[in-house]
């Protein structure tokens, strides 16, 4: 990819900056139709129809009438609000979603860094999210966006530990921290993805990663830090317009992202199912992001179907439910390959 | 001796608060209130200290109204609004009240027509109040189910007064309709649509196991607390009291059927939380269908208007008389100084009891558990503050 | 037990306490008795083996119109599954009442509503705040001579 864009304009920031901006060729489409997607699977599971109207055909442009309609709201700050703040988080919350990206291999010739501690890098950066999320809350001036950043924080640092543990069960069977090493691991047919290797462990390792993953992008049933019954809105309470907005955007950029993480180390990233069936770069694209998009929509199914838990029911799963599993899965793991 | 942990912020008791805790106001604009209630929360972090519950933003002086109608019969609509989600039972035990003071015998077809509509009520107040409990809890999609039902029981309705929320269907001494032709067939069937449709919300709801972990041992309420407080209904059944108005106070033609209070047996945890609560009106809406049903099969011909008074002026005295309303214990207290004006008419509305109750079971528990125990108490504030 | 048996106890225990008994010829039977007493007698009701009064249904304020403010206590017993209503009247210009919070705790919001409505006091409450009204208003609506005041907090009220 580096090589082709070097053909066709040598020159550093060109090149740069063509591979940071790939993925938002993908993403901004992506968010528009996932919320159309979220909207119409949560309707249709609800004995509704959702959207129908705007654009014609089943309401499909009704995202981008609400994306139209929110850049054209007045822009609130409340007035005993840290200013400088609560303007700065919405950005931050989404930078940390989106420089995941750079390391996500989109297909085997499509990387925006190949670098090789990719994995660490991404699990790293993702938990820059926290900062924005405290700095919102905080900054808003407002008790229920205070209780809403302080759930945050201690749910996304807490499940970090079994999702990273979980991602360490795979790393050690690949050996290395690169995700297109990874990739590369697991090329043939389906039973050579990780999900399948040393079963039972490493599926479990990967339910494990999942539920951990739901409740890092704060979806139900670990969306207590927005539990719209409980604190209205959390930390997003009170702010409106575009900066909403690009808390949404956030959310759903993160809801790929791990999506896109677990089908790397688990479900062979862009290599096809069928060996050499339908193979190739450019095919790779088509499959990674299936695999994405599939586990993006078992996150909705979850989401309208499920009540939230309680804040210390979600501690509890997480330490003292996922976190000795994974444990057990790592060590049954690096057990099995001493054999 | 002053404490030091003491600030100079006090509660609207006049409690002075401790340095760790704080004061957060829970409404009257939040989405777990059930409309304009404000719980003024002390919390110490994420645990609730105390609640103290602020009403009457909802204030309409039903009661002064009343006094300032022209008659009884004008009072009915806005009996109808005080409970807007079970507005036939509300209409119910006003009737009811009047009729003792007047001394009216009603036809025996009327007696049934107001036990169906009753119960079918019932079932739809249960609907609002569980699915709206599945929201609180963070489950959205039972909500739209139990909606879904509730609209069928609104269509029975409308094809009988016209209305869909709010009635004005019982009149003193009758009602306002008789069964239009083909409600009896629709209302079968509507009670063999329904029936499965609870293992459904059960399967969906009630038995999930995080529903499960939210309400089970949560905001205990034991049943000689229940009765200190003079809670009622549901809340009381759910606290293991086997008492039912319909039952052990008879009223109406209830007698005749053949059903028995549910009450809540603690399956899931102590006797009285919130699941015990919730379960409660579950199987209630079993209770009141097959109700529904024996009255659909014995209800007898004949005229709704002959016992409607043509002026209703009733002898001075008083008389209390309650019903079970969706929410439990509807009492009304009437007046009558022998003129038509009712002279003074008090309300005993269940909401209003059973919400005097939150205090003493969210203390110690979390802001969570608050939303849960509030849901699962089922106010409506138009009958909390009249 | 009938209303009589009942009326009989409390005539027993508080022989000064009853003004006025009426059993026929009323819709409901009644028993009036002097409000000084009020508390006693609640606390009698409620702890007696044969009565057990354990459930208030109903606590109403009331103006009479005839220069007296009324309460009326509307009791009913779980275990015994029979009721009595107890009344009480005061004067107008010293509506004091005995507060049975303490020994019904569902008392509590009714009296706040008799005092926020009917402008009944009751000694001894935990906690005299008006209920239903707003915190500062002035006057109590439901008395017969009550007058809608023209504005509140500078807001104009009939509409």
């Amino acid at each position: 990819m580096e090589q082709l864009l070097r053909n066709i304009f040598d020159n550093n920031i060109f090149v740069f900056t063509v591979t940071a901006i790939l993925p938002l060729i993908w993403i901004v489409p992506y968010a528009l139709v996932a919320i159309w997607l979220e909207r119409k699977i949560s309707a249709h599971m609800q004995d509704r129809l959702g959207p129908m109207r705007t654009g014609g055909w089943h309401g499909w442009s009704q995202t981008i009438a609400d994306m139209l309609k929110l850049l054209q709201k007045e822009d609130i700050v409340p007035a005993a609000a840290d200013k400088i703040l609560f303007n700065l988080a919405p950005y931050i919350i989404f930078i940390a979603a989106y420089a995941a990206y750079a390391a996500i291999p989109f297909s085997s010739a499509y990387i925006g860094a190949d670098i090789n501690v990719g994995i660490f890098y991404i699990i790293a950066v993702t938990s820059l999210a926290v900062v924005g999320i405290l700095m919102g809350g905080w900054a808003s001036n407002n008790k229920w966006s205070l209780f809403g950043a302080m759930r945050a924080a201690a749910q996304i640092v807490s499940y970090e530990i079994p999702s990273v543990l979980a991602v360490l069960a795979v790393v050690m069977i690949a050996g290395t921290l690169s995700l297109q090493e990874i990739n590369n691991l697991q090329t043939g047919w389906f039973w050579n993805w990780y999900v399948f290797q040393k079963f039972p462990f490493i599926f479990v390792a990967f339910i494990i990663y999942f539920i951990a993953a739901l409740a890092e992008v704060n979806r139900v049933p670990f969306d207590i830090p927005e539990a719209e019954s409980e604190l209205v809105a959390g930390y997003v309470t009170e702010y409106s317009g575009m900066k909403f907005a690009m808390f949404m955007f956030a959310e759903f950029v993160n809801m790929f992202a791990v999506s896109a993480i677990a089908a790397t180390l688990f479900f062979g990233g862009w290599n096809s199912p069928f060996g050499d069936f339908l193979g190739g770069p450019i095919w790779g694209v088509f499959w990674f992001l299936s695999k994405g998009m599939v586990l993006v929509s078992i996150q909705m199914w979850l989401r309208w179907t499920l009540p939230r838990l309680r804040v210390d029911q979600l501690m509890y799963v997480s330490w003292k439910v996922l976190t000795p599993f994974a444990f057990a899965c790592v060590i049954a793991v690096g057990l099995w390959m001493m054999l | 001796m002053t404490d030091i942990f003491e600030t100079s912020i006090k509660t609207s008791t006049g409690k002075a608060l401790r340095r760790e805790e704080m004061v957060i106001n829970m409404g009257p604009q939040h989405p777990s209130t059930h409309g304009v209630l404000r719980l003024e929360v002390v919390a110490d972090g994420e645990i609730v200290i105390d609640v103290i519950p602020h009403i009457g933003y909802l204030h309409r002086c039903f009661e002064k109204h009343a006094e300032n109608m022209t008659g009884y019969q004008q009072v009915v609509p806005y009996v109808d609004r005080m409970d807007y989600c079970a507005a036939m039972n509300m209409d119910f035990g006003y009737v009811l009240a009047v009729e003792k003071l007047l001394g009216i015998q009603v036809p025996e077809r009327v007696e049934y027509i107001r036990v169906i509509m009753a119960e079918l009520q019932r079932v739809a107040s249960h609907l609002i109040a569980a699915g709206t409990y599945g929201l609180d809890i963070g489950a959205f999609t039972p909500f739209l189910y139990m909606f879904r039902e509730r609209e069928r029981i609104l269509d029975l309705f409308e094809m009988t007064c016209g209305a869909r929320l709010l009635y004005n269907y019982m009149w003193v001494g009758g009602v306002s309709h008789d069964l239009p032709p083909g409600f009896i067939d629709k209302a079968k069937d509507f009670c063999q649509y329904f029936k499965p449709k609870i293992k459904e919300y059960n399967d969906l709801l009630s038995y999930n196991e995080i529903f499960i972990k939210r309400t089970a041992n949560v905001g205990v309420l034991p049943g000689d607390v229940a009765i200190a407080y003079g809670c009622s209904g549901p809340v009381l059944r759910g606290s293991g009291v086997d008492f039912d108005l319909r039952r052990d106070d008879p009223y109406s033609v209830y007698h005749k059927f053949d059903w028995k209070p549910e009450i809540g047996k603690g399956e899931m945890g102590a006797v009285g939380d919130c699941w015990d609560r919730y379960i409660v009106r579950i199987r209630e809406m079993i209770q009141s269908i097959n109700i529904v049903e024996q009255a659909l099969n014995q209800i007898p011909e004949g005229d709704v208007a002959t016992a409607i008074p043509k002026r209703i002026r009733p002898n001075a005295g008083d008389v209390y008389v309650r019903t079970e309303s969706a929410r439990g214990e509807l009492g009304f207290y009437v007046i009558s100084d022998g003129t038509a004006k009712p002279f003074r008419i008090k309300a005993r509305s269940p909401s209003f009891v059973n919400l005097s109750v939150i205090p003493e079971i969210s203390r110690g528990g979390m802001i969570a558990d608050l939303v849960a125990i509030a849901g699962s108490l089922d106010i409506v504030l138009g009958e909390v503050d009249r | 037990m009938t209303h009589q048996e009942i009326s009989e106890k409390i005539k027993l225990q508080f022989p000064q306490a009853i003004i006025e008994t009426k059993f026929e010829g009323v819709v409901d039977p009644y028993v009036k008795i002097i409000p000084e007493q009020i508390f006693e007698v609640m606390l009698f009701l409620h702890v007696d083996e044969n009565l057990k009064f354990d459930f208030l249904m109903c606590l109403s304020g009331i103006d009479t119109g005839k220069g007296n403010l009324g309460v009326v206590y509307n009791l009913f017993s779980m275990t015994h599954r029979h009721k009595i209503n107890i009344k009480v009247e005061v004067p107008k210009e010293k509506p004091e009442v005995p507060s049975i919070t303490n020994v019904f705790p569902a008392a509590n919001w009714h009296e706040r509503e008799a005092f926020d409505l009917i402008g009944i006091i009751f000694t001894g409450h935990p906690d005299p705040r008006r209920i239903l009204m707003p915190y500062d208003w002035e006057g109590h609506p439901l008395r017969k001579d009550y007058k809608t005041p023209e504005f509140y907090q500078g807001m104009k009220i009939p509409y």
